[in-house]
């Protein structure tokens, strides 16, 4: 790892924190839990397309750490833990076909960030009926990653060394 | 935007769809109660149609207040640090939860028969 990297992702994991922690100060609830943002899931598109999957991946979960350390708890680092893995994961892997856009890429990066939680959620509360949120969260997940999808598109196109 | 991306969310409303449709099936609509779990235990269990407050405590003493009026069940307060179930709607449909996190509180509305539910899995 060279100087220039080092610098860039730490300035990148910044920015990651930041957004997490406007998402935290925005009052967005639409009445159902795990309905979310996700700005920085920006973070994770520009590195992924930037440096690589492997990266990717080693800054969500750095980011997540500080945050969930910062202002979450226990469970909130298993939930947010298991949906940028997942996340993470389906990204890469989606990438890799080199069938999808950037759009393309985050809206199942959403959608696959949200099934991560309730997947997680099922485990820990010890229910299968919140199955029941599984239709709006992929709807949800798709909205909010189209979005995250179009800034990060945006951001990549005026990036330069 | 590609073609496949296009494709991708069509498999999404797809996915969500068969979700929306699928609970329809599964969580009915006759006697409806009120079903409070606590660390994964039930802690008690009440009927949608009487009007009550109710007071949960859990093991570490923290508490999370219930309210069933009209039919419709909500968290009124709540000693937890992100008050998510406290803003969260009322509920009143056969299936919806509201969950506190922190507490590990899961208020969720139940058909009366639970046979039902473990079909799904």
């Amino acid at each position: 790892m060279n100087v220039k990297k080092i610098t860039q992702f730490g300035m990148l994991i910044g920015v990651a924190f930041i957004l997490s922690y406007i998402e935290n100060m925005i009052p967005f609830y639409i009445g159902i839990y795990g309905v979310k943002l996700g700005l920085a899931n920006i973070v994770t598109v520009l590195v992924l397309y930037r440096f690589g999957g492997r990266e990717a991946l080693q800054i969500s979960i750095l980011r997540v750490l500080l945050v969930s350390f910062t202002f979450g708890n226990l469970y909130s680092l298993s939930y947010s833990l298991a949906g940028s893995l997942l996340s993470g994961i389906v990204m890469v892997t989606l990438m890799k076909t080199k069938k999808f856009s950037t759009v393309g890429i985050s809206i199942a990066g959403g959608v696959a960030h949200n099934i991560g939680q309730l997947i997680v959620a099922m485990i820990v509360l010890e229910m299968k009926e919140l199955l029941y949120y599984g239709g709006v969260l992929i709807i949800s997940g798709s909205i909010t990653g189209f979005f995250i999808g179009i800034a990060a598109k945006t951001t990549l196109s005026k990036w330069k060394n | 935007m590609k073609k496949n991306d296009f494709i991708l969310v069509l498999v999404m409303v797809v996915l969500a769809g068969a979700f929306f449709i699928g609970r329809e099936f599964v969580f009915s609509e006759n006697n409806l109660v009120v079903q409070v779990k606590v660390e994964g235990q039930v802690y008690k269990t009440v009927s949608l149609r009487e009007d009550i407050f109710l007071e949960i405590v859990n093991s570490k003493g923290k508490k999370n207040v219930l309210e069933i009026k009209d039919g419709k069940a909500s968290i009124t307060h709540a000693d937890c640090p992100n008050q998510y179930c406290v803003h969260h709607k009322e509920i009143s449909k056969a299936g919806e939860s509201i969950i506190c996190l922190p507490n590990q509180v899961v208020v969720s509305i139940k058909g009366d028969e639970e046979a039902e539910l473990d079909a799904v899995s």
